[in-house]
């Protein structure tokens, strides 16, 4: 990724903080008036209607899905769980492309999380040669698109015996390395923000970095690392690119958006295994985003927003 | 392989990274001589090697690339780059690309910018956001067959009905259904439809945080002078967010110019839709071109950069302001 960084913490803060000096002003002026109400109305049906045509759509017969849309279901109601028992354990085998995603995105969020908090905290924290230059060069490598990396990886991964057959370690390793970039500029300038003076009072008592940065920092910047894990894992989980270069559409890793796209484009459409489909793969995002959106948000208006 | 072997391969990488980096920081802990470079070796080496090697490497690897033949093994000088501005298919790719950059952050951050306003300090704040909002949580991949559906056609022939929301709702107004993805060049306005959709939600909820952020007393002194509703908006609310909006602009057009799901997706690059990101993925991995994928990805290096480098100094701007 590359782009929008709004960097430091205490401006985020105040983009979020929201509240207004004074609310006299402010306060009940919007939305009193019809018209407002009634545009903000019309792109939210506009906004909603798409998912709830699909959501409705994977749950009817698959006879009645291929010959009729989906209003027609309130003249004709009729529901059945057969798209998804059919694409999750049926020929497709969903739930094979399932735990793929899962087994490519949790080590793809750690591993990067880890080594990106190691050297933010480096960077913000330590001396050593060529400190601030370097982090100037992590800096500028957030506007390389990683396109212009994908075939000489790729070339890496088979030379060195990585890229076989049922390895996760090509996925792993990609997902990592395009993080690192916006990783640990974000969180060194959360490191950043860590009072000198309690870093001095524990080096005073004789605390190495290892136990500053284990025992002081991690705790106090756990928010921000929050913010970035869920950015990671939804980029991850949601990435086409990166799997279909690295591994194709092998059934032993690929995860499941690969799997929908060459559904979606084989001839024939089958409606109802990828109305079905599209709502396995939805459901896991939408639930991470729906119970952590406060980090969520605020990781946005921090800049992690992949490209 | 079963998926128990699967997850066990996966905890076996966590434990393995984690016991790696483990004894790294223990060992270097107990560095004696020199010990505050060892331990800064130590917390930076990971990261800087995996960028080195994985990043910073095959890009300049793919630039030398870019001179050379499909199998990179003959030296063609500026033919690559030659064939990307000059074959057909490939400025119809161009023209795509340039249509998508110009057209998504513009209509994404307006519909953004008017929805954040419209819902700033209503009730229903918080749910009319995640409303618009929600989309940014779906993979492009799950987004476009969303629409997939939208758009869908089925003949205009009797006893067949149209199951695509769009073409019914043609038919009830009493117009011909259409096939949304096939005629050139309007099956790209409505790809670009799917991306708008997704984006929108980012741009309203940086947007509305910025609008929030106004200070009291503009909008007071405004409203004293008498100005209200679409007047307010345009007089003091876009000139107070111009920051946000500037990089909620340039932000969607990096994010657009590296789509390429959508466009895989919806029509696999076929009826004229192909943008450079997906020319790069059907070069380089399909046909199997090295030469011409290497340079249609540093093209797209090099249209990033300006957008980045503005992106970067108006965040600047914002952060000083």
């Amino acid at each position: 990724m590359s782009g929008a960084v709004i960097p430091t913490p205490a401006v985020q803060e105040e983009l979020a903080g929201g509240e207004p000096a004074t609310i006299s002003g402010r306060a009940r002026k919007r939305l009193t008036s019809r018209w407002a109400s009634l545009a903000a109305l019309i792109i939210a049906v506009l906004w909603t209607i798409p998912t709830f045509g699909l959501l409705l759509t994977s749950f009817r017969p698959e006879q009645s899905l291929k010959t009729t849309g989906w209003w027609t279901w309130f003249t004709n109601p009729e529901l059945t769980l057969a798209n998804y028992d059919e694409v999750l354990y049926g020929g497709t085998a969903l739930s094979t492309y399932f735990i793929n995603s899962i087994v490519i995105t949790i080590p793809a969020v750690v591993i990067p999380v880890t080594i990106a908090c190691l050297a933010a905290y480096a960077f913000a924290w330590m001396r050593f040669p060529y400190r601030d230059t370097l982090f100037v060069a992590v800096f500028a490598l957030q506007i390389v698109p990683l396109q212009i990396a994908l075939i000489p990886l790729l070339r890496l991964y088979v030379d060195t015996g990585l890229h076989g057959a049922g390895s996760f370690w090509p996925l792993w390793i990609s997902h990592t390395i395009f993080a690192l970039p916006l990783a640990i500029f974000l969180l060194h300038n959360f490191f950043k923000e860590v009072p000198a003076e309690l870093v001095e009072a524990a080096r005073v008592d004789g605390a190495g970095h290892v136990t500053i940065f284990l025992r002081i920092m991690l705790p106090l910047v756990t928010p921000a690392i929050a913010a970035f894990s869920i950015f990671q894992f939804l980029w991850v989980w949601n990435d086409l690119l990166v799997a279909v270069t690295m591994v194709g559409g092998t059934r032993d890793v690929a995860p499941l958006t690969a799997r929908l796209a060459e559904l979606a484009g084989s001839q024939g459409t089958e409606w109802h295994l990828l109305t079905a489909g599209a709502f396995v793969s939805i459901v896991i995002p939408v639930i991470v985003f729906l119970s952590l959106q406060r980090y969520f948000v605020r990781g946005l208006l921090a800049g992690s927003v992949k490209g | 392989m079963d998926n128990y072997e699967k997850l066990g391969q996966m905890l076996l990488a966590i434990a393995l990274f984690v016991a790696l980096m483990g004894v790294i920081l223990l060992v270097t802990g107990r560095a004696r001589r020199r010990a505050d470079l060892w331990q800064s070796l130590a917390f930076v080496a990971p990261a800087l090697l995996l960028l080195i090697v994985g990043l910073v490497y095959p890009a300049i690897r793919t630039g030398y690339q870019s001179f050379f033949d499909r199998t990179s093994e003959n030296f063609v000088g500026l033919d690559n780059y030659d064939f990307v501005f000059t074959n057909e298919a490939m400025i119809t790719v161009l023209r795509n690309t340039a249509i998508w950059v110009f057209l998504t952050p513009l209509l994404s951050t307006f519909i953004g910018l008017v929805y954040a306003v419209l819902v700033d300090r209503s009730r229903v704040e918080a749910a009319a956001k995640a409303v618009i909002f929600l989309p940014m949580a779906i993979s492009l991949v799950g987004a476009s067959i969303i629409w997939k559906f939208v758009y869908e056609y089925r003949p205009d022939q009797q006893g067949i009905e149209q199951i695509g929301l769009l073409n019914q709702v043609l038919v009830w107004l009493g117009a011909e259904p259409r096939q949304f993805l096939i005629g050139e060049p309007w099956n790209t306005l409505f790809l670009i439809v799917i991306m708008v959709w997704v984006q929108a939600g980012f741009a309203m909820t940086v947007l509305a945080a910025a609008i929030k952020a106004i200070p009291a007393d503009i909008t007071e002194a405004a409203q004293l002078d008498g100005l209200t509703g679409v007047r307010m908006f345009r007089y003091i609310t876009v000139p107070s967010i111009r920051p946000a909006l500037v990089v909620v602009l340039t932000t969607i057009a990096i994010g657009t110019l590296k789509v390429f799901d959508i466009v895989r997706t919806m029509t696999g690059g076929q009826f004229g839709t192909s943008v450079i990101s997906y020319e790069f993925y059907t070069q380089g991995f399909r046909t199997l071109n090295t030469g011409i994928a290497s340079s249609l990805a540093v093209v797209l290096f090099v249209l990033v950069v300006p957008i980045v480098v503005y992106n970067v100094r108006q965040m600047r701007k914002a952060e000083y302001r």
